[in-house]
Protein backbone atom coordinates (compact mmCIF):
# COMPACT_ATOMS: atom_id res chain seq x y z
CA UNK A 1 0.00 0.00 0.00
CA UNK A 2 1.26 3.44 -0.86
CA UNK A 3 -0.24 6.87 -1.59
CA UNK A 4 -1.27 5.77 -5.07
CA UNK A 5 -3.20 2.63 -4.11
CA UNK A 6 -6.60 4.19 -3.51
CA UNK A 7 -6.48 6.62 -6.46
CA UNK A 8 -5.50 3.75 -8.76
CA UNK A 9 -8.24 1.48 -7.43
CA UNK A 10 -10.77 4.28 -7.71
CA UNK A 11 -9.72 5.11 -11.28
CA UNK A 12 -9.93 1.48 -12.38
CA UNK A 13 -13.29 1.04 -10.67
CA UNK A 14 -14.81 4.10 -12.33
CA UNK A 15 -13.37 3.17 -15.75
CA UNK A 16 -14.66 -0.39 -15.59
CA UNK A 17 -18.05 0.79 -14.35
CA UNK A 18 -18.14 3.15 -17.32
CA UNK A 19 -17.53 0.24 -19.71
CA UNK A 20 -20.30 -1.80 -18.05
CA UNK A 21 -22.62 1.18 -18.40
CA UNK A 22 -21.83 1.52 -22.11
CA UNK A 23 -22.22 -2.21 -22.75
CA UNK A 24 -25.96 -2.47 -22.86
CA UNK A 25 -27.74 -5.03 -25.00
CA UNK A 26 -30.73 -3.67 -26.85
CA UNK A 27 -32.65 -4.37 -30.05
CA UNK A 28 -29.39 -4.34 -31.96
CA UNK A 29 -28.91 -7.70 -30.25
CA UNK A 30 -25.23 -7.29 -29.78
CA UNK A 31 -23.36 -8.53 -27.86
CA UNK A 32 -25.75 -11.14 -26.55
CA UNK A 33 -23.14 -13.77 -25.79
CA UNK A 34 -21.94 -13.89 -22.23
CA UNK A 35 -18.45 -14.55 -23.53
CA UNK A 36 -18.65 -11.57 -25.86
CA UNK A 37 -19.49 -9.41 -22.88
CA UNK A 38 -16.60 -10.82 -20.89
CA UNK A 39 -14.20 -9.94 -23.72
CA UNK A 40 -15.36 -6.33 -23.67
CA UNK A 41 -15.39 -6.07 -19.89
CA UNK A 42 -11.83 -7.41 -19.73
CA UNK A 43 -10.69 -4.94 -22.36
CA UNK A 44 -12.52 -2.20 -20.49
CA UNK A 45 -10.65 -3.16 -17.33
CA UNK A 46 -7.34 -3.04 -19.20
CA UNK A 47 -8.25 0.34 -20.68
CA UNK A 48 -9.18 1.66 -17.24
CA UNK A 49 -5.88 0.42 -15.81
CA UNK A 50 -3.88 2.10 -18.55
CA UNK A 51 -5.67 5.42 -18.13
CA UNK A 52 -5.27 5.31 -14.37
CA UNK A 53 -1.62 4.33 -14.22
CA UNK A 54 -0.57 7.14 -16.55
CA UNK A 55 -1.06 9.71 -13.76
CA UNK A 56 1.15 8.16 -11.03
CA UNK A 57 3.76 7.47 -13.74
CA UNK A 58 3.90 11.15 -14.66
CA UNK A 59 4.01 12.13 -10.99
CA UNK A 60 6.96 9.81 -10.45
CA UNK A 61 8.66 11.38 -13.48
CA UNK A 62 8.50 8.06 -15.34
CA UNK A 63 7.58 9.74 -18.60
CA UNK A 64 8.41 6.75 -20.77
CA UNK A 65 5.53 4.88 -19.12
CA UNK A 66 3.14 7.07 -21.07
CA UNK A 67 4.26 5.37 -24.28
CA UNK A 68 2.15 2.46 -23.03
CA UNK A 69 -0.84 4.44 -24.22
CA UNK A 70 0.32 4.09 -27.81
CA UNK A 71 0.41 0.35 -27.28
CA UNK A 72 -3.14 0.58 -26.02
CA UNK A 73 -4.18 2.41 -29.17
CA UNK A 74 -2.94 -0.38 -31.41
CA UNK A 75 -4.57 -2.99 -29.17
CA UNK A 76 -7.94 -1.33 -29.32
CA UNK A 77 -7.69 -0.97 -33.06
CA UNK A 78 -7.65 -4.75 -33.02
CA UNK A 79 -10.96 -4.63 -31.18
CA UNK A 80 -12.44 -2.81 -34.12
CA UNK A 81 -11.13 -5.45 -36.53
CA UNK A 82 -12.43 -8.23 -34.32
CA UNK A 83 -15.93 -6.74 -34.17
CA UNK A 84 -15.94 -6.03 -37.88
CA UNK A 85 -14.94 -9.59 -38.75
CA UNK A 86 -17.41 -11.22 -36.38
CA UNK A 87 -20.33 -9.09 -37.50
CA UNK A 88 -19.50 -9.48 -41.20
CA UNK A 89 -19.37 -13.25 -40.80
CA UNK A 90 -22.70 -13.29 -39.00
CA UNK A 91 -24.32 -10.87 -41.42
CA UNK A 92 -24.46 -13.50 -44.17
CA UNK A 93 -26.95 -15.46 -42.06
CA UNK A 94 -29.35 -12.63 -41.35
CA UNK A 95 -32.64 -12.62 -43.26
CA UNK A 96 -32.17 -8.88 -43.70
CA UNK A 97 -28.45 -8.08 -43.33
CA UNK A 98 -27.11 -5.11 -41.40
CA UNK A 99 -24.87 -4.00 -44.24
CA UNK A 100 -21.23 -2.99 -44.07
CA UNK A 101 -21.84 0.66 -43.17
CA UNK A 102 -23.81 -0.27 -40.07
CA UNK A 103 -21.20 -2.87 -39.07
CA UNK A 104 -18.40 -0.34 -39.48
CA UNK A 105 -20.32 2.08 -37.26
CA UNK A 106 -20.73 -0.55 -34.53
CA UNK A 107 -17.05 -1.55 -34.76
CA UNK A 108 -15.91 2.07 -34.47
CA UNK A 109 -18.17 2.54 -31.44
CA UNK A 110 -16.58 -0.46 -29.73
CA UNK A 111 -13.09 0.94 -30.29
CA UNK A 112 -13.92 4.47 -29.23
CA UNK A 113 -15.66 3.37 -26.04
CA UNK A 114 -12.39 1.92 -24.82
CA UNK A 115 -10.75 5.32 -25.36
CA UNK A 116 -13.58 6.96 -23.44
CA UNK A 117 -12.80 4.58 -20.59
CA UNK A 118 -9.10 5.57 -20.74
CA UNK A 119 -9.97 9.28 -20.63
CA UNK A 120 -12.42 8.80 -17.76
CA UNK A 121 -9.93 6.87 -15.64
CA UNK A 122 -7.21 9.38 -16.48
CA UNK A 123 -9.29 12.39 -15.43
CA UNK A 124 -10.73 10.74 -12.33
CA UNK A 125 -7.32 9.62 -11.05
CA UNK A 126 -5.86 13.05 -11.80
CA UNK A 127 -8.63 14.70 -9.78
CA UNK A 128 -8.14 12.26 -6.91
CA UNK A 129 -4.38 12.81 -6.74
CA UNK A 130 -4.35 16.54 -7.49
CA UNK A 131 -7.34 17.50 -5.32
CA UNK A 132 -9.25 14.90 -3.32
CA UNK A 133 -11.73 12.02 -3.44
CA UNK A 134 -14.83 14.23 -3.57
CA UNK A 135 -13.64 16.11 -6.63
CA UNK A 136 -12.83 12.75 -8.22
CA UNK A 137 -16.37 11.52 -7.54
CA UNK A 138 -17.69 14.74 -9.07
CA UNK A 139 -15.49 14.21 -12.14
CA UNK A 140 -16.77 10.62 -12.45
CA UNK A 141 -20.38 11.81 -12.42
CA UNK A 142 -19.64 14.46 -15.04
CA UNK A 143 -17.89 11.82 -17.18
CA UNK A 144 -20.94 9.53 -16.99
CA UNK A 145 -23.27 12.35 -18.00
CA UNK A 146 -21.03 13.34 -20.92
CA UNK A 147 -20.76 9.75 -22.11
CA UNK A 148 -24.53 9.34 -22.04
CA UNK A 149 -24.79 12.49 -24.11
CA UNK A 150 -22.12 11.48 -26.61
CA UNK A 151 -23.04 7.82 -26.84
CA UNK A 152 -26.25 8.37 -28.75
CA UNK A 153 -25.98 10.05 -32.12
CA UNK A 154 -28.85 11.60 -34.03
CA UNK A 155 -31.90 9.67 -35.12
CA UNK A 156 -33.59 9.53 -38.49
CA UNK A 157 -36.52 11.60 -37.22
CA UNK A 158 -34.06 14.50 -36.80
CA UNK A 159 -33.37 14.66 -40.53
CA UNK A 160 -36.47 13.32 -42.29
CA UNK A 161 -40.24 13.25 -41.92
CA UNK A 162 -41.73 9.76 -41.98
CA UNK A 163 -45.15 9.22 -43.51
CA UNK A 164 -47.06 6.05 -44.18
CA UNK A 165 -47.91 5.53 -47.81
CA UNK A 166 -49.84 3.11 -49.97
CA UNK A 167 -48.47 0.14 -51.89
CA UNK A 168 -49.74 -0.37 -55.41
CA UNK A 169 -49.02 -2.38 -58.52
CA UNK A 170 -48.88 -0.97 -62.00
CA UNK A 171 -48.77 -4.16 -64.04
CA UNK A 172 -45.90 -6.07 -62.45
CA UNK A 173 -44.23 -2.96 -61.02
CA UNK A 174 -44.53 -2.41 -57.27
CA UNK A 175 -44.78 1.23 -56.19
CA UNK A 176 -44.67 3.02 -52.84
CA UNK A 177 -46.52 6.25 -53.56
CA UNK A 178 -44.97 7.09 -56.95
CA UNK A 179 -41.57 5.51 -56.26
CA UNK A 180 -40.84 2.35 -58.23
CA UNK A 181 -39.58 -0.48 -56.02
CA UNK A 182 -39.32 -3.67 -58.05
CA UNK A 183 -40.91 -5.97 -60.60
CA UNK A 184 -42.97 -8.78 -59.05
CA UNK A 185 -44.23 -11.15 -61.72
CA UNK A 186 -46.37 -13.74 -59.97
CA UNK A 187 -49.93 -12.72 -58.98
CA UNK A 188 -49.60 -14.93 -55.90
CA UNK A 189 -46.58 -12.90 -54.68
CA UNK A 190 -48.33 -9.65 -55.50
CA UNK A 191 -51.23 -10.65 -53.25
CA UNK A 192 -48.85 -11.54 -50.43
CA UNK A 193 -47.08 -8.23 -50.80
CA UNK A 194 -50.29 -6.22 -50.73
CA UNK A 195 -51.44 -8.22 -47.69
CA UNK A 196 -48.28 -8.12 -45.60
CA UNK A 197 -46.34 -5.20 -47.04
CA UNK A 198 -46.21 -1.64 -45.78
CA UNK A 199 -44.90 1.46 -47.45
CA UNK A 200 -43.36 4.59 -45.97
CA UNK A 201 -42.09 7.77 -47.57
CA UNK A 202 -39.13 9.54 -45.98
CA UNK A 203 -38.88 13.17 -46.99
CA UNK A 204 -35.58 14.94 -46.27
CA UNK A 205 -35.93 18.04 -44.10
CA UNK A 206 -33.08 19.86 -45.83
CA UNK A 207 -30.96 19.64 -48.95
CA UNK A 208 -27.89 18.46 -47.02
CA UNK A 209 -29.47 15.26 -45.77
CA UNK A 210 -30.51 14.06 -49.20
CA UNK A 211 -27.22 12.31 -49.77
CA UNK A 212 -27.27 10.87 -46.23
CA UNK A 213 -30.53 9.04 -46.70
CA UNK A 214 -29.57 8.11 -50.23
CA UNK A 215 -26.56 6.21 -48.85
CA UNK A 216 -27.08 2.51 -49.50
CA UNK A 217 -25.66 1.58 -46.09
CA UNK A 218 -28.08 3.92 -44.33
CA UNK A 219 -30.97 2.43 -46.27
CA UNK A 220 -29.92 -1.11 -45.37
CA UNK A 221 -29.71 -0.07 -41.70
CA UNK A 222 -33.33 1.11 -41.83
CA UNK A 223 -34.46 -2.21 -43.31
CA UNK A 224 -32.45 -4.21 -40.78
CA UNK A 225 -33.73 -2.30 -37.76
CA UNK A 226 -37.35 -2.55 -38.90
CA UNK A 227 -36.98 -6.28 -39.56
CA UNK A 228 -35.41 -6.88 -36.16
CA UNK A 229 -38.05 -4.91 -34.29
CA UNK A 230 -41.17 -5.99 -36.15
CA UNK A 231 -40.16 -9.33 -37.64
CA UNK A 232 -40.00 -10.01 -41.35
CA UNK A 233 -42.34 -11.95 -43.63
CA UNK A 234 -39.58 -13.76 -45.42
CA UNK A 235 -37.57 -16.98 -45.55
CA UNK A 236 -34.60 -18.33 -47.42
CA UNK A 237 -35.78 -19.42 -50.86
CA UNK A 238 -38.29 -16.58 -51.18
CA UNK A 239 -36.12 -13.89 -52.72
CA UNK A 240 -39.17 -12.06 -54.09
CA UNK A 241 -40.24 -11.18 -50.55
CA UNK A 242 -37.46 -8.75 -49.82
CA UNK A 243 -37.80 -5.40 -48.07
CA UNK A 244 -36.35 -2.66 -50.27
CA UNK A 245 -35.76 1.08 -50.35
CA UNK A 246 -35.67 3.08 -53.54
CA UNK A 247 -35.17 6.72 -54.21
CA UNK A 248 -37.16 9.34 -56.05
CA UNK A 249 -34.55 10.96 -58.26
CA UNK A 250 -36.55 14.15 -58.66
CA UNK A 251 -36.73 15.28 -55.06
CA UNK A 252 -34.53 12.90 -53.01
CA UNK A 253 -37.40 11.29 -51.09
CA UNK A 254 -36.97 7.61 -50.39
CA UNK A 255 -39.69 4.97 -50.52
CA UNK A 256 -39.40 2.27 -47.88
CA UNK A 257 -41.08 -1.05 -48.62
CA UNK A 258 -41.14 -3.43 -45.66
CA UNK A 259 -42.76 -6.77 -44.88
CA UNK A 260 -43.26 -6.75 -41.10
CA UNK A 261 -44.80 -9.66 -39.26
CA UNK A 262 -46.27 -7.27 -36.73
CA UNK A 263 -48.82 -5.33 -38.74
CA UNK A 264 -48.70 -2.11 -36.80
CA UNK A 265 -48.05 1.00 -38.93
CA UNK A 266 -47.64 3.31 -35.93
CA UNK A 267 -45.02 1.06 -34.36
CA UNK A 268 -43.24 0.76 -37.72
CA UNK A 269 -43.19 4.54 -38.03
CA UNK A 270 -41.69 4.82 -34.54
CA UNK A 271 -39.02 2.26 -35.37
CA UNK A 272 -38.06 4.00 -38.62
CA UNK A 273 -37.90 7.35 -36.81
CA UNK A 274 -35.56 5.88 -34.20
CA UNK A 275 -33.07 4.36 -36.65
CA UNK A 276 -29.63 5.85 -35.93
CA UNK A 277 -28.13 8.13 -38.56
CA UNK A 278 -24.93 6.28 -39.45
CA UNK A 279 -21.83 8.39 -39.05
CA UNK A 280 -20.38 6.95 -42.23
CA UNK A 281 -23.41 8.09 -44.18
CA UNK A 282 -23.36 11.69 -42.97
CA UNK A 283 -22.30 14.21 -45.56
CA UNK A 284 -22.33 17.95 -45.33
CA UNK A 285 -22.47 19.35 -48.83
CA UNK A 286 -23.46 22.80 -47.60
CA UNK A 287 -20.48 23.18 -45.28
CA UNK A 288 -17.15 24.44 -46.49
CA UNK A 289 -13.95 25.77 -45.01
CA UNK A 290 -13.23 29.28 -46.17
CA UNK B 1 -15.56 -11.45 -63.12
CA UNK B 2 -18.44 -12.00 -60.76
CA UNK B 3 -21.88 -11.86 -62.32
CA UNK B 4 -24.29 -10.12 -59.98
CA UNK B 5 -27.47 -10.82 -61.88
CA UNK B 6 -28.28 -13.55 -64.33
CA UNK B 7 -31.35 -14.79 -66.17
CA UNK B 8 -31.73 -18.37 -65.02
CA UNK B 9 -34.75 -19.28 -67.10
CA UNK B 10 -37.49 -17.83 -69.27
CA UNK B 11 -41.11 -18.99 -69.17
CA UNK B 12 -43.33 -18.02 -72.06
CA UNK B 13 -46.45 -18.83 -74.00
CA UNK B 14 -44.99 -17.37 -77.19
CA UNK B 15 -41.80 -19.17 -78.15
CA UNK B 16 -40.97 -16.71 -80.91
CA UNK B 17 -40.51 -13.97 -78.28
CA UNK B 18 -37.50 -15.61 -76.59
CA UNK B 19 -34.15 -16.80 -77.83
CA UNK B 20 -30.68 -17.25 -76.44
CA UNK B 21 -28.77 -19.36 -74.00
CA UNK B 22 -31.11 -19.37 -70.99
CA UNK B 23 -33.43 -22.32 -70.42
CA UNK B 24 -36.78 -21.59 -72.07
CA UNK B 25 -39.99 -23.23 -70.86
CA UNK B 26 -42.92 -23.05 -73.24
CA UNK B 27 -46.40 -23.20 -71.75
CA UNK B 28 -49.87 -23.53 -73.23
CA UNK B 29 -51.79 -21.11 -71.04
CA UNK B 30 -51.12 -18.12 -68.80
CA UNK B 31 -52.09 -20.15 -65.70
CA UNK B 32 -49.62 -22.87 -66.57
CA UNK B 33 -46.95 -20.23 -67.14
CA UNK B 34 -47.59 -18.75 -63.69
CA UNK B 35 -47.45 -22.16 -62.04
CA UNK B 36 -44.19 -23.04 -63.78
CA UNK B 37 -42.69 -19.65 -62.90
CA UNK B 38 -43.72 -20.04 -59.25
CA UNK B 39 -42.08 -23.45 -59.08
CA UNK B 40 -38.92 -22.28 -60.79
CA UNK B 41 -38.74 -19.29 -58.46
CA UNK B 42 -38.71 -21.60 -55.44
CA UNK B 43 -36.33 -24.12 -57.00
CA UNK B 44 -33.79 -21.70 -58.41
CA UNK B 45 -33.94 -19.19 -55.56
CA UNK B 46 -34.55 -16.40 -58.06
CA UNK B 47 -37.30 -13.86 -58.57
CA UNK B 48 -39.96 -14.22 -61.27
CA UNK B 49 -40.23 -10.93 -63.13
CA UNK B 50 -42.95 -10.27 -65.69
CA UNK B 51 -41.75 -8.61 -68.87
CA UNK B 52 -45.13 -8.90 -70.56
CA UNK B 53 -48.30 -10.96 -70.26
CA UNK B 54 -46.60 -13.71 -72.22
CA UNK B 55 -43.12 -13.73 -70.78
CA UNK B 56 -41.62 -14.29 -67.32
CA UNK B 57 -37.94 -14.42 -66.55
CA UNK B 58 -36.39 -15.94 -63.43
CA UNK B 59 -33.53 -13.73 -62.30
CA UNK B 60 -30.88 -14.46 -59.70
CA UNK B 61 -30.17 -11.28 -57.72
Amino acid sequence: MNEYTYPILFGILVGTAMRVYMLRTDYRQYPTYLHGKIIHLSLGFIAASLGTIAIPSIMEKEFTAVTFLTLAASQFREVRNMERNTLTEMDAFELVPRGNTYIEGIAVAFESRNYLVIFTSFIVTLCYLAVNLWVAIGAAIVAFIMCTFWMSGSKLSDIVTVEESTLSFDGAGLYVDNIYIMNIGLPERQEEILKYGMGFILTPKSFSVRSTIANLGQRQAILHDVSVSLGVFRDSGTPALVPLIKRDLNDGRIGVFILPQLQDPLRAKEVISAVPVLENAIQMPSKKID
Amino acid sequence: MKMEKAILAAVTTKTNKVAGSAAVFTCETKEEMEAVAANLEAILDGIAHALSDHLYIIVKH
